[in-house]
Parts: structure tokens; sequence; C-alpha cells
């Protein structure tokens, strides 16, 4: 099905999410949404799938207008989208999901459950998704989770289907065979519409990419442009995206885990034996996808998770069972992967947010009182140094864009007195510019000498910044690699495909 | 606490509103219950019915503003500014609650337990008061310690079993309002304890011996005493405490967000202690001032529920100690007043009805917008956590 928007606005207040907004996606056809986070992708699809209302404009399917008052107008008329999130319930079976809302009922409302298996194994069978419809949900890996979604959409006859973020929590592999089942959509005639920021798998699998940003819509390129060239229209300058970064010299070993294993609240071995080295003047990227251990491994190592084996060294000093306190006055900077929740408090202003772990120390505190004129100057030098782009000091860190919160966090942790930096997911959910701006930060930290750690699940960042890779899965380290490592190995690492021959 | 936070962040506009529209629901009342308008109604004269509601509305409210304010009728300024001292030494205990119970709140805290923390620091208190002998001076310093530290004691024990068994706190505080009132009523009534031996009839405890008490200031003229200055000091603290403090920005960090703070080397359960410490000491000074500058004995009943309307002190106040100190000076005007209003035949529980409905337009933010045109709703944490449930996403950045 063609599906067209004609001049879509919608404003927040004062703040204009969706300017005139015109695009089309042919029956058949994959276009690729790129644009960074708050560009207004996401309002533009909810408008479409009903969530909003737009302020002005129109939405066509098959040159037919159309309106939705909801999600159930939308999927009606053929509109099926996949979140970021899935929207499954978890205990039920693939068939119970797959049918939730629109349930088949035979004599006296009975549910007709074998009516939703037929339907999903005869969807499964024809797009090769191989999905068991008897499979609880929740025993699936993430990637058969979204093919779930997906079922979903295709069992209520989505003749058009939006895909929001779908790769973030996918590993390369899965990423690959979700490319596969997009084309194959695509040749039966559904038309995709593919939503991210992610350039290489625009290139990959859009027939046509649009780019979206401050709420416009910049240009349409198609999928043999250039990288930099697609960078630099979503960000709106010239980008350059390889990182130049100077030869490590790595030092004595900083920070050593040993055989650590950490018990969750569910009673799952959730680190099962983590060891490794990082030495002074290099970045060890710990490589996994999402819930692989990876945030265990980090809150062990802050001090707000008991392991219940192994040890923990920061430069010859046993930092195991140390409190939260004691470890971040022993040197350890730390970037936690979700900001919002753990690292600042929003409703703080900058300056409060830099003095978020120093709350006992100077320049932020004199005796018990908190020293007003020192704090401001001090937060005005690390606003400028790390290039945090607001008002005053005394804005309010809920106000700001993602990059320049993700700022003020860097700025607090790098300028206290470090032995160790650990960062996780430094850059997720941040512009362009400010990831640039980050991963300077990052390896200038490394040439002072400083051992640090990075926790990515992206890619690029872990080639842009890693001396070493260690890649994680199902709580263990499978391997710790040279960068020179093809990605198609390191996907299949973090795969937890193991070769036989080590390197 | 996410609507406790948007209540305590309303803007002064919005609280000015409320308190006009308090008295306008008061007036109604006023108004259909006035005498002159009810016999107007049942002799069929309209004119003469509307005339006498608005009389009442008149006399009430002038009676409230000569009981608590300024006495026009009275003989020379000493007697005119009277009712002014009787407001002071009424809002004195309602402020010093209202600063503890909005500590709380800024921690994320919802004590209730006002009263039976000022219970237990009156206990204390008054043992020190009547069964101790010391030198004046020393003796009214120790009283009042007495007094604050015993409230704080039982207010650390709320904070302590929340941080070490996961109870919540207003059950906790609810459940040791009974506890303290009736340990309070069981010591006032057995005579090795606290009962006052000259009392007859119901069981009393003793005034404070002179060494004890908190001095007048204006004696056999103006009954406030220096109790005044405990709560000025009070409301200077609670300003230091949580703006400018390190502690207590260590206490706003946790009631904003405990994850951050956690993350930040704080320990969560032991600020949540401390907190509740503060929180009932500052009620004790309440207690201090509501005890220590008696002559006369006193019951259980001398807590006055001050504890409770601690709660709407603070929510009125804002979470600030300047909008707390009006909102105990407007509620303990309230208290002065409400006689002279019954005086004059008004009855004074137009009062309650008048601070009961000003809470409620500061709770109820839609509503009081709705009433004043004022601005559309703008984002909030609580608006944008809603939509993001709604729509299973983080809020889009709008500022990026």
């Amino acid at each position: 099905m063609k599906l067209e928007l004609r001049g879509m606005s919608k404003s927040f207040g004062s703040v204009v999410a969706n300017d005139n907004i015109s695009l089309t996606a042919e029956s058949g056809e994959i276009l690729g949404l790129l644009g960074e986070n708050g560009a207004g992708k996401s309002t533009l699809m909810n408008l479409l799938y009903g969530l909003y209302q737009a302020d002005s404009g129109e939405i066509l399917l098959d040159n037919q207008p159309v309106s939705f008052r909801g999600p159930g107008d939308a999927m009606d008329a053929g509109i099926g989208m996949v979140h970021q999130h899935f929207m499954l319930i978890p205990v039920f079976t693939v068939a119970e999901n797959v049918i939730l809302g629109h349930e088949p009922t035979g004599r006296f409302g009975a549910l007709d459950l074998e009516e939703a298996r037929r339907l999903v194994r005869e969807i499964s069978d024809r797009f090769g998704f191989n999905v068991d419809p008897d499979a609880v949900v929740e025993d699936l890996p993430v990637g058969v989770q979204q093919r779930v979604e997906i079922i979903k959409a295709l069992a209520r006859d989505a003749k058009v289907l939006v895909l929001d973020e779908p790769t973030a929590v996918l590993t390369p592999q899965e990423t690959d065979e979700l490319m596969d089942i997009m084309r194959q959509l695509a040749s039966e005639g559904t038309s995709i519409v593919f939503i991210t920021h992610k350039l290489r798998e625009v290139k990959d699998v859009c027939d046509r990419i649009v780019v979206i940003r401050g709420g416009k819509v910049v240009d349409s390129r198609p999928p043999d442009a250039s990288l930099d060239e697609l960078a630099s229209l979503m960000v709106g300058r010239d980008v350059d995206l390889s990182v130049n970064k100077k030869l490590a010299t790595p030092g004595e070993a900083v920070l050593s885990v040993s055989d650590l294993v950490v018990i969750d609240e569910r009673n799952q071995k959730v680190l099962d034996g983590v060891s490794f080295d990082v030495h002074a003047g290099e970045i060890l990227a710990i490589a996994g996808v999402q819930g692989n251990g990876q945030t265990e491994l980090a809150e062990s190592l802050l001090g707000l998770r008991e392991p219940a084996e192994g040890t923990i060294f920061l430069a010859g000093d046993d930092i195991t069972f140390d409190s939260v306190r004691e470890v971040l006055d022993k040197g350890v900077g730390f970037i936690p992967e979700d900001r919002k929740k753990d690292g600042l408090v929003g409703e703080f202003t900058i300056a409060e947010n830099f003095m978020l772990n120093g709350y006992h120390q100077a320049p932020w505190v004199k005796g018990l009182s908190i020293d007003m004129d020192s704090r401001l100057d001090a937060s005005n030098d690390l606003i400028e140094s790390y290039d945090v782009r607001t008002p005053s000091a005394e804005t309010h860190v809920k106000n700001l864009s993602g990059g320049n919160q993700q700022k003020v966090v860097v700025a607090r942790e790098l300028s206290r007195d470090l032995k160790v930096l650990f960062a996780a997911q430094p850059t997720r959910g941040v512009d362009v510019g400010s990831i640039e701006f980050i991963h300077e930060q990052i390896i200038a930290t490394r040439d002072r000498g400083i051992p640090v750690v990075i926790i990515s699940t992206e890619l690029d960042e872990v080639y842009a910044l890693a001396d070493r890779i260690a890649v994680m899965y199902r709580g263990r380290i499978v391997d710790i690699v040279d960068p020179s490592i093809p990605r198609e190995e390191l996907g299949q690492l973090m795969a937890g495909v193991v070769k036989e021959s080590v390197s | 606490m996410t609507v406790l936070r948007e209540i305590l962040s309303t803007s002064a506009t919005r609280i000015f509103a409320s308190i006009v529209a308090g008295f306008v629901i008061g007036s109604l009342f006023i108004f259909f219950s006035a005498e002159d308008f009810i016999d107007g109604i049942g002799a069929g004269d309209a004119g003469a019915a509307v005339a006498g509601g608005f009389g009442a509305i008149a006399d009430g409210y002038s009676a409230l503003f000569r009981g608590a304010v300024l006495n026009l009728r009275a003989d020379g300024l000493v007697d005119a500014l009277k009712p002014l001292t009787e407001t002071i030494r009424f809002a004195g205990p309602l402020i010093a609650a209202g600063l503890g119970i909005s500590l709380g709140f800024r921690v994320g805290l919802f004590n209730i337990g006002g009263n039976g923390q000022m219970m237990f620091g009156i206990l204390w208190g008054t043992f020190v008061s009547t069964r101790m002998e010391l030198p004046f001076g020393v003796h009214v310093l120790v009283a009042v310690l007495a007094t604050i530290l015993g409230s704080a004691m039982l207010g650390a024990l709320v904070g302590y079993l929340k941080a070490r068994t996961g109870a919540h706190e207003v059950i906790l505080t609810i459940m040791l309002n009974y506890i303290s009132i009736y340990l309070f009523t069981w010591f006032i009534r057995t005579p090795e304890l606290l009962l006052d031996p000259s009392s007859t009839g119901s069981p009393r405890a003793q005034a404070p011996l002179e060494t004890a008490r908190l001095p007048q200031l204006f004696p056999d003229t103006y009954s406030v005493h220096a109790g005044v200055f405990l709560v000025a000091f009070a409301v200077w603290f609670y300003w230091w405490l949580m703006e400018r403090s390190s502690l207590g920005y260590q206490f706003r960090m946790v009631g904003y967000n405990p994850h951050a703070a956690r993350t930040a080397g704080i320990n969560v359960e032991r600020t949540y202690v401390a907190a509740m410490f503060a929180s009932a000491a500052l009620v004790g000074v309440g207690a201090a001032h509501q005890t220590l500058g008696l002559e006369t004995g006193f019951t259980q009943s001398i807590h006055a529920g001050i504890g409770f309307d601690g709660i709407t002190v603070a929510l009125l106040g804002g979470g600030n100690a300047i909008g707390i100190l009006f909102a105990g000076l407007l509620f303990g005007a309230f208290k002065a007043g409400g006689p002279q209003m019954q005086v004059i035949g008004v009855s004074a529980e137009v009062l309650g009805i008048i601070q009961g409905a000003i809470v409620l337009f500061i709770a109820a933010p839609p509503l009081i917008r709705a009433i004043f045109r004022l601005p559309a709703l703008k984002a909030t944490p609580a608006l944008d956590r809603l939509r993001a449930r709604v729509l299973r996403r983080e809020p889009e950045d709008v500022t990026s």
C-alpha cells in the first residue's frame, strides 16, 4: 500500500516537533527515516498511528485521505507499528500475544486458540520467521520477540509497517536477519518505514532515505549516499565520523577484576567468572548485546551490588566490598548507562548536578554549607571547558538536550581526580556533535594515562574507541580481541559463537 | 511522591488565587447559613435575605480581622494590637510543624505523625520541666532540648524502621500517633509519673515549673512568649538546611532521585533516618512552643491537631521557609480570630472550610487553573511520565 504524508505539522506548546513534513512510501518500498534523537521522527509516527492529532496536514493511503482517532483506527486501515520497546505480554504464548485485542472466538465467545496458532504458523511459514506459536514469549530471544511483534502487525493485515528503532536491542546477526525479513515483506508489496539514527543500517536496507532534522524534512537521498554525507545532513554541518586516535601506550594494570561472580535478586548467575585487567593509558571496550551482564558488572564495580565471588583491585587496593562512597573517593569515575535515572537529578540545576557526588568536598562545600560562590565559579569553568550549551549554571538539567545532559555527567566525572574511568553507553541518545566531543574527551583521558573501560552495545563506538575489545555473552567474557577483528567475527562473538582456536 | 512534588512547586500566583478562592467558598457558606438570610427566605423577602447574607459575610470577616489582626474598637494601641500577638502565638507551633512536615516532603517522606511526635517530645519535656530542679535559664534550655530531642527520636525510629524493614512511613507514623498519645495519657494518669498532684477531676500534667517556663515577652499585656524566637530560629534553620547546607542537598537529592543519590555514593537508608529525625525535631520545636510557655496544667489534647495542620501549612507554604512562615501565620490567624466570629454569631467552622478549600485548590491545580484561566498546562514531569507510559517510550527531548 502506498503511504503519503502531506504537510504534517505538530506543536507542543511553543515547541514545533513537526513542521510541514511531507513524505511518500511507495508500495513495496523500504523508506528510511533518518534523524537524531529529538528530530521529530517519533512524533511523526505517533501522528500516523493516531496517538497524536496533527495540527495540520493529511495522511493518504493509496491516495485516499484517512484520519485516525487512535491506534485502533490506524490498525484497521492497515498500518502496523513495531515499537522500540516491545508491547508483548511475557507470560503469554506467541499465539496468545498475536491475537491480543482481536481474539478469534468460537461459539459462545470461547477463545479459538487453534485459529490463532494456524495464523501464526501461516505467517511464520510464508516469511520464514521460524516462530513456534506455543512458545512462551519471555523464553524467546529478543530477536524472535521482535518477529512476534511483526507477526502481530501482519496478522492484522498491515500493508504499511513502521519499525521504530528496531535494531537497538538486536545483535548484528539478528539485525541482518531482520533486514532479510524487511526485504521479503517489501517484495510482497508491504511498504516499510524504517526509523533509525544508524547510518549504516539505512544504507544497507533502504530504497530511499529521508533525513529529518529539527522537525523538518531536510533531504531525500539514495542508499548509495556516503556515510559522511548522511551524517552531515542529519546534523546540519560537516561531520567527520572517524575518531583521531594515537596508538595506545599501555602501562601497568590499574584495575584488575578476577573471577567475579554475581547472583541477582532472582537467583540467576548474571556474572559468571568475569576476569580482565585494564592498563594505564588504554581503552578496554566491553562489547556485547544488552543484558549480558554489563549492567551488573558496572554495578558491582561501583559497589552498588555485592559480588558472590571474586575480587576487584584498583591500583593494588582491594575495593571488592567497598561502599559506593569509598569507590568514588578512591578515584573511580563512573558514567552510568541510564543518565536520567542514575546519573542526574533532572530537577536540580547544572551546578547542583556537578556536585552530585562531590557534596562533601571542595570546591562545592565548605564546612557544613554549600560554598555558593566557589560552586558557581567551578560550574562555569566546567560548562565552558566541556562545552555544555546552556543559558546558565542555574538551568535545570531536565531542560537540556540529551547531549548536553551527558556532557554534564562527563564533565563531572572527568573533572574528578581519577584512577580509572568506567563509562557505560557514554553516547546513548546523544546527538552526533556531542558524540564527537565525548569521544574526544574519553581519548584525552586515556592519553593522560588513565585507564578507561567502555561498555557499549554500538559496534561503531567500540571500533572508534577501543584499544582492546572484551566481548561479553551471558555473564562471561568470551574473548578479549584486538580491534582489528572484522565486524562479522565480532558479531559472532557477541552472539556467543566462540572460535575453536583462540587468537 | 510526584504529585506531592508538583504541589510543592505550585507557583505564588496560584497559591494566592487559591487563598482568594478559599475565602470565596467561605463566603458562600456564611451567606447561606446566615440567620438573616434564612429568616428573609422564610418571610419571603428575597431582598432582605440577600442583604442579610452579605451583611453576615461582612460581619464575619471583619470579626476575623478584629480577632486576628487589629482590633480597631479597642481602647488604645496596646489593646488594638493584641489580636496580632495572639495570631503570632497560635502561628508558632503551626509554622514549626509545617517546617517539619515540609522537610519530610522534600526528602520524599510523608510524615503524618506530627501529633505523635509532639506528644512524645512533650512527654520528655514535661518530665524535665516538672520533675527536675535546675537553675533558671539552664532549666528552660534543657526542657526545650528534651522536648525537641524526644520528638526527633520518635521520628528517627520511623526512619530506622523504614530503612530496616521497608515498612511505609505513613503506616508507621499513623500507628505511632496512637502509641505516643496513649502513652502520654497513661503517664499523666499515673501519680508516680507525670500526674499533676494538684489536679482535681480529670487527670492532667502539671504546668512547667517557673524555672523551666519560656518567659513571657510582655507580661500581663500579651501572651506571646519566648517560643517565638525558637520558631524564628527554626525558620532560619530550615532555610539554611534545605537551601544552603550539604546535608539538605543530600536530602533533596534523595527526595528527587534516590537512584542517582545511591550512584553518587549516598547511603539512602541512613538519609531517611536523618531526615525523619530532622523533620520530627522541627515538629518538636512546635511542641516546646505549645507546652513550655503554659501556666496551667494540660492533657493529651494539647497537641491540638497541630501535627495534621502542619501538613496543610507545608502544602500551602510550597516547601520553602518564607512560604511556610506566611502559611502558618494565616492559619494561626484563623485560630486567633475564630472566637470573635463566633461571638457575632458566624460559626467558626467556616474557617475550617476555608482552610480545607485552600489546600484542596492547591492540591488540585487543574481545577484552579480552570477557574482562574491560568495559562495552559506546560509539560510537567508527571505528565511526561504519564505520556511515556501511554506511549511506552521516553518523552522526546524537545530542546535538542
